[in-house]
């Protein structure tokens, strides 16, 4: 990664926070590098289509195992276009193409021949509004898995289970679990799709802004989900809040229009951007 | 069973649900053609025997074999003429006072009772036009018409309460419900800022309306009075009770008379062992289903300009 | 430039105001004027008979038109089993796999146009391709007849209604490794359930009242028509025979000079008004929500 390695001097002197980001006390302080973690998925040049228009040009980035990895950018920029590749729902709409290579355990899950289903079964994905299914809350959670897995009523109940602790929500719908999902607070719906997420317990997990439509509080909660989460999953969160992506993540990436203009550790591109637009941007300068 | 006959499988379903949902999204069209082409295909032998003649033909005799269309597609068209010239003004000063008028709630009462009355069979139509209202026609109505109108053509003849007149009541009031509800919709689209411009220039509320509203729903109106004029064609159980059921054409709106659904509607039975009567019935069939589809046609292109000109 | 007159303006404000109340009121009274005889009248021919006894000759003084009644059910339940099932996988196809196909436009474009044919040639139809091969009038060919009637209508409320759905929760399910037809039997049909079941109830009441297509398909009979065996099947209409209906059973009644049977006409017509109105009103109030379609 380029970008990281050298930061010239000229361009950032002193960062002039208009807000000061408080930044989590992440893997830098580990000393990490960068190179000598494995990937959980790389990305090479990948381009994006809706019909003839083009939205994304030869985004490069390696997604790090059992890290968070923020990407940034001001809105319409690209940034959801990009994970919505990940698990290629884009598929969905007929006018929407992508080209590149995403590797993921060596094999590139843009071809033909990747089985869909199993790719999305270890790939999870949480959307902007929460989308509990119109069933209760314990079948919410078992539709995967009884998607992908044969299992006995006392293993369901136990993943079930697991899974509900696993998005911090086990003890507040325990009572509960044949209620309507529909009936769940907002913030506890939004839990309720990560629970339902992780019960087919995939490796990567996609977070498309999952918390703009909470409450500060159920925001916090989700935050401090990702923190927990970070320690068996690979996370991609997307994200418009600076201090979001500050708070949780490892590594960000910054998309302009289309384009990965800097992507480093997130400690270092919120205090020490290596250009001049993702200072802009940080900064609030952006116009 | 391993992995990629799952996979195998799973595509299969899809495919074959996709599939089966194309199918029957077909079938509409199919079914659509093959109407047509039946009636097409069954009214061959009317064709053969009549030709052209048969269009400007008014004679009607199952015993001599001799028919013609002339009287049924003329008391079609007056009878959807009448009703027209009555559900439609109604229809639009009815979905006038919902949306300008009426308190909301009473909108509410009144536009969920027309919708609830546009669901009444239309036999309902039909007998309570020949037992409530062909008597007052009768000695009520018609006589009246006749002593302030008789010098004109349409209130000459003794007044029989089973005519035309009575069928286009009838039609008219089986539309109204559909035309004022279609309506009503319309206006209701017009941005209010637009009318509060009107109303803030100093405008009444007539002028509003002739000014602002119409001109901007005219085009849904007109809209909905082609899909109206296609119910009030080839509307059937409410015409056929109180028509009158005869072959001829008169310029009186007081004598009786036939529309094209009303004459299969009422002769078929006899027609089935007669293949040429039959086939003349089905060739009628046939020209009320070509007049529908023109008519059907032009009211749909009609609105997907209407919702093209909408989204510009 | 002439400034017009204030009071001119305001009379004729004022004339079409009081027009619109009365054209309103007009309209209104006869359409109550409809209901109260239907009412009135049907309810003084309603008796026990009507129920129990089926359809007979004038002369006989107690009949009734349980048969018709029965026979209306069995058609009716025919219709839906055949219209209902191919509206909604019609209505899949367009709001799910082909939103942008160019098929998708004329199916949408034939439906509406189907809707407006006249119900009469749809029975002219059914007797030319199922009353003639099967040298019979069946309660199938109307059963038939009258699926063909709600077909376009169900396919276009489906459409209609499961747009509604938010594709999120499309996603949402395709992202959990759904197969699509899961996604859809499974996510959205459930979230459109509500609507789904108004418009077909909606649709169910709007056929049951046809009398047109009736006429020369299911035509009518004057016996009860069910199956002359043993078991349960012996409550089962066999809808191979002429089926005995309430709407033709109205028409040739009240066609007739007999007062007795007019009377019968008016009770059933009651009967099967009721019925519908009160499925609508079902349909409307108890799963709500339903997008109401016209044209």
């Amino acid at each position: 990664m380029e970008e990281k390695n050298d930061v010239p001097d000229d361009t950032v002197q002193e960062p002039v926070l208009k807000h000061r980001i408080q930044v989590a006390d992440g893997p830098d302080s580990e000393a990490e590098n960068f190179d000598s973690l494995p990937s959980k998925l790389v990305v090479k040049d990948l381009c994006f289509f809706y019909g003839k228009h083009q939205v994304l040009f030869d985004n490069n980035i390696e997604i790090k195992e059992n890290r968070v990895t923020a990407i940034i950018g001001p809105s319409g920029c690209g940034k959801s276009t990009h994970i919505r590749v990940y698990n290629r729902i884009y598929e969905l709409y007929r006018e929407q193409r992508a080209t590149g290579e995403i590797i993921m355990d060596g094999s590139n899950l843009l071809s033909r021949s990747v089985d869909i289903m199993e790719l999305r079964k270890n790939v999870g994905m949480i959307f902007q509004k929460p989308t509990p299914f119109p069933m209760t809350i314990y079948d919410n959670v078992a539709y995967g898995l009884r998607l992908h897995y044969r299992m006995s009523r006392s293993d369901l109940n136990d993943r079930v289970e697991k899974a509900l602790h696993g998005a911090a929500l086990w003890d507040e719908v325990k009572d509960n679990l044949n209620k309507s999902g529909l009936a769940l607070s907002g913030g506890q719906q939004q839990r309720l799709c990560i629970a339902r997420a992780i019960a087919t317990e995939p490796d990567v997990i996609l977070m498309d802004e999952p918390a703009s439509a909470l409450d500060p509080v159920a925001t916090s909660k989700i935050e401090e989900l990702i923190g927990i989460l970070r320690k068996d999953y690979t996370i991609c969160l997307v994200t418009h809040n600076m201090q979001q992506a500050a708070r949780v993540s490892d590594y960000t990436a910054f998309f302009y229009e289309g384009h990965i203009i800097e992507f480093s550790l997130t400690r270092q591109l919120f205090t020490k951007p290596a250009k001049k637009q993702t200072e802009d941007y940080i900064t609030g300068r952006f116009g | 069973m391993d992995k990629s006959a799952v996979k195998a499988r799973t595509n299969k379903v899809d495919l074959f649900f996709r599939g089966l949902t194309l199918l029957c999204a077909i079938a509409v069209i199919l079914v659509m053609l093959a109407i047509g082409f039946e009636l097409f295909r069954n009214s061959t032998l009317s064709m053969k025997e009549f030709g052209l003649r048969f269009l400007s033909d008014q004679s009607w005799n199952p015993v001599t074999s001799e028919f013609g269309a002339l009287s049924s597609i003329y008391g079609t068209i007056v009878s959807t003429i009448i009703a027209m010239l009555i559900a439609a003004p109604m229809g639009i000063i009815i979905a006038l006072f919902l949306t300008e008028l009426s308190h909301p709630t009473l909108a509410k009462v009144v536009g969920g009772a027309i919708e609830l009355l546009a669901a009444i069979p239309s036999i309902i139509f039909g007998m309570w036009g020949l037992f409530v209202l062909v008597p007052i026609m009768q000695t009520k109505v018609e006589p009246w018409l006749q002593a302030k109108l008789g010098f004109l053509p349409f209130f000459k003849g003794i007044p029989m309460g089973v005519d035309m007149l009575t069928a286009g009541i009838i039609l008219a009031l089986m539309i109204l419900p559909f035309i004022t509800a279609f309506t009503r919709d319309v206006l209701n689209m017009v941005p209010p800022v637009l009318k509060e411009a009107g109303y803030g220039a100093g405008a009444t509320m007539w002028e509003v309306l002739k000014h602002i509203s119409i001109p901007y729903g005219i085009r849904g109106i007109v809209g909905a009075m082609f899909i109206g004029l296609g119910r009030a064609i080839g509307e059937t159980m409410a015409v056929t009770f109180v028509i009158g059921n005869s072959h001829k054409i008169s310029a009186s709106l007081f004598s009786s008379g036939n529309s094209i659904a009303s004459t299969i509607a009422l002769e078929f039975g006899e027609a089935l062992n007669d293949p040429l009567f039959k086939s003349v019935l089905i060739e009628l069939g046939l020209i009320l289903f070509l007049i529908t589809f023109i008519f059907q046609v032009i009211a749909q292109l009609w609105i997907l300009q209407l919702k093209k000109h909408e989204r510009s | 430039m002439k400034p017009s007159s204030l009071t001119l303006r305001r009379s004729v404000d004022t004339f079409i105001k009081v027009l619109s109340m009365v054209a309103s009121l007009v309209g209104i009274l006869f359409l109550l004027w409809i209901l109260w005889d239907l009412a009135f009248k049907g309810f003084e021919a309603l008796d026990i008979n009507f129920f129990t006894r089926r359809t007979g000759p004038f002369t006989v003084p107690e009949t009734g038109m349980a048969n018709a009644i029965v026979g209306t059910l069995y058609i009716t339940l025919l219709a839906t089993i055949v219209g209902v099932p191919i509206g909604l996988l019609g209505g899949i196809f367009l709001s799910e796999f082909g939103r942008n196909h160019p098929i998708s436009s004329a199916v949408r474009f034939f439906a509406n146009i189907l809707m407006g044919t006249p119900s009469i040639l749809v029975g002219v139809f059914i007797y030319a391709v199922i009353v003639l091969p099967m040298s019979g009038f069946s309660g199938l060919a109307g059963g038939v007849a009258l699926a063909i009637i709600m077909l376009p209508v169900i396919t276009r409320t489906t459409e209609d209604i499961l747009a509604l759905v938010p594709n999120e929760l499309r996603e949402s399910a395709l992202a959990l490794g759904a197969p699509h037809w899961k996604m859809i039997v499974h996510i959205v049909f459930r979230a459109a359930r509500a609507g789904l079941i108004t418009g077909v109830i909606l649709a169910i009441a709007r056929v049951s009242g046809e009398t047109a297509p009736l006429l020369f398909t299911a035509f009518n009979n004057s016996y009860f028509t069910y199956y002359d065996v043993e078991g349960p099947m012996k409550y089962v209409y066999d809808m191979t025979e002429p089926t005995a209906n309430l709407t033709v059973t109205i028409f040739n009644y009240a066609m007739t000079p007999y007062e007795q049977w007019q009377k019968q006409a008016w009770a059933g017509s009651l009967l099967i008004t009721g019925a519908i109105l009160v499925l609508s009103v079902i349909a409307r109030t108890f799963f709500g929500g339903g997008k109401k379609r016209r044209a």
